[in-house]
């Protein structure tokens, strides 16, 4: 046991920094670099945006939405599609658990082939291939999910099934499905030994190490990470909209397009409450679960 | 983002039993809800058996292979590749200009509440209620810039300023504003007060206290946060194409119309091999970063 003083963290003078070392000042000038690369290929006018044509022509159609359109008929309406997107994206989280969850255990190398559980498993090799095999399956799988953009499973869903909120709903839980996967799969990588090591001392199977070793370990985290999604989810399906995936994002899509500027207020106006709503009550459910 | 290296055992202590209504009422809800979302939604899990549908996903995944890779296709991408990261990097940097001064107003250990604001309201209402107001209005306008998806801000500013990366930037740059400006107000509210009060008493003006005492600390998760956002920008800028704000997604939206999926899989290949290589790049520098920090 090496005794340190607890004070002499702070007693000692902190080590001098060099800030102006060659590194530093290389990192710094390749971002200028950077930046000044992107504002010219972007045709980014600073000064179009700050009291030029640009700032006239975004304040003229800020003006323009002003009043929203607050009749009853298109009230209701309103409500009707911000449900329909809050549907939407409740599916849509409620699909990618079920797909994360049937895939993770498959795509996390310590249940599959290495480490603790695997140690006296050398004898056989063949298993041990049919397992990396699935592993690598399952992988690919979640990979390609999450790398193909929700918009553009969205598109190829719309073409499948036909115009609606039903493939908006598959769009999200098709790509956070992928993205859930890789949260999931990290946490499960990452769960404490100990008691995994306990359980198999006694003799437990690998499907009682998973239920009481490995699960009670990982799903506060699985939870959270589900109602962070959640919160993800209800903002694209806004977006899914647009290649018709109905809710709130085709009625917005449409007021944009067809010029319906008091109607495009009332939506955000609609668009904001329901994101409030899902942030908080995503909150309050963390709080509370965890 | 939280990190999970729990050294102590998850539980040592016997779980309490405790009765609440709390499982009985969340579950009824639960179940309520996914009902009505279920028949909302106009669920048809058949649909994607019947002849039809079944025909449709053969024919898009027949039509991607072999993927497109044709030198006059290929010749087109170069352009708005390059965009697409202009237009991440040119937004995460409006981003920051404006969501780090707003964030700033939205941290409330320096606008009005804690140790450093004690002497300076402790006897003025009108400086209290302002120094409140400006700090409700940070918070206002932060929530109203994430709340909005930045697809929908880039269509917005479509209509507005016209076609090309320019509405990809301001979008990106005020949907990011709000997160980011956001999450630097809870890491400002976090730091340890005791050198920004030391600072304080020796004299220092707010500003000086900001610069010496504030940003040292704050600095390192600041900016591992906006590089995270970067790779997100990357993300985003490359599907805000679909509404004509430039970028690879413009391609990606003229192929799906046109309905040839052999250009969806070499674009959306691209796409994985931008992501990627952003999100190595990234790891890399943040990892730099906050380890430093630590030494």
């Amino acid at each position: 046991m090496a005794k340190t003083a607890p004070q002499a963290a702070h007693i000692a003078l902190p080590r001098r920094q060099d800030l102006l070392s060659i590194s530093n000042l290389m990192i710094l000038g390749g971002f200028f670099a950077l930046m000044a690369w992107s504002y010219v290929g972007t045709e980014f006018s600073m000064r179009g945006l700050l009291g030029g044509e640009s700032a006239a022509q975004i304040w003229t159609y800020i003006k323009r939405l002003y009043p929203p359109d607050l009749s009853q008929e298109f009230l209701l309406k309103t409500g009707y599609w911000t449900i329909e997107t809050f549907a939407m994206s409740f599916l849509g989280t409620i699909l990618a658990v079920v797909i994360a969850l049937a895939l993770v255990f498959l795509s996390s190398r310590n249940l599959m082939f290495t480490g603790l559980l695997f140690e006296m498993e050398g004898r056989r090799p063949w298993v041990r291939a049919f397992r990396t095999g699935l592993y690598l399956g399952a992988k690919s799988t979640l990979n390609i999910l999450r790398t193909v953009p929700h918009i553009v499973w969205a598109l190829i869903l719309v073409f499948a099934v036909g115009l609606g909120p039903f493939p908006g709903m598959l769009a999200l839980g098709i790509h956070t499905g992928g993205v859930l996967g890789r949260l999931f799969g990290e946490v499960v990588e990452n769960v404490e030994t100990q008691p995994i090591e306990a359980l198999q001392a006694t003799g437990a199977t690998r499907l009682q190490i998973l239920f009481y070793g490995i699960l009670p370990q990982v799903l506060p985290d699985f939870t959270s990470y589900t109602l962070y999604r959640w919160e993800v989810n209800i903002r694209e399906a806004v977006i899914l909209g647009y290649v018709g995936a109905g809710g709130l994002g085709q009625q917005i899509q449409i007021a944009i397009s067809l010029f319906l500027e008091h109607r495009l207020l009332t939506l955000l106006l609609a668009l904001y409450l329901i994101v409030t709503v899902v942030d908080y009550l995503s909150a309050s459910l963390r709080n509370r679960l965890l | 983002m939280p990190s999970y290296a729990p050294s102590a055992p998850a539980s040592l202590a016997l779980p309490r039993r405790h009765s609440s209504y709390f499982p009985v009422v969340f579950s009824v809800l639960f179940l309520l809800t996914f009902a009505g979302s279920y028949r909302l939604a106009q669920v048809q899990p058949l649909l994607l058996f019947d002849a039809e549908g079944r025909r449709n996903i053969w024919k898009f995944v027949a039509g991607m292979f072999p993927p497109d890779l044709s030198w006059s296709f290929l010749s087109l991408l170069g352009r708005p590749i390059l965009e697409t990261i202009q237009i991440s990097i040119m937004g995460t940097v409006v981003a920051v200009a404006i969501g780090f001064p707003l964030g700033l107003l939205a941290t409330s250990s320096l606008t009005f509440k804690g140790i450093l604001n004690e002497r300076e309201l402790a006897n003025s209402r009108p400086r209290v209620l302002l120094r409140k107001t400006s700090y409700l209005l940070a918070r206002a306008a932060l929530s109203l810039f994430r709340t909005i998806p930045e697809f929908i801000w880039a269509f917005m500013f479509v209509r507005a300023v016209g076609l090309g990366p320019f509405p990809g930037v301001l979008a990106i740059g005020i949907a990011y504003a709000g997160m980011l400006g956001k999450v630097y107000s809870e890491m400002l509210e976090h730091v340890n007060p005791g050198p920004l009060e030391a600072l304080q008493a020796t004299g220092a003006s707010k500003l000086a206290i900001i610069v010496y005492g504030l940003m040292p600390q704050a600095l390192p998760n600041v900016v591992s946060y906006t590089l995270y956002r970067w790779e997100c920008a990357v993300r985003a800028s490359a599907i805000l194409g679909f509404v004509g704000a430039g970028g690879i997604g413009q391609q990606l939206e003229i192929s799906m119309r046109m309905f040839d999926f052999s250009q969806v899989i070499t674009l959306v290949a691209i796409l994985f091999v931008m992501v990627a290589g952003v999100d190595a790049l990234s790891a890399r520098a943040r990892r730099a970063i906050l380890g430093r920090q630590r030494v």
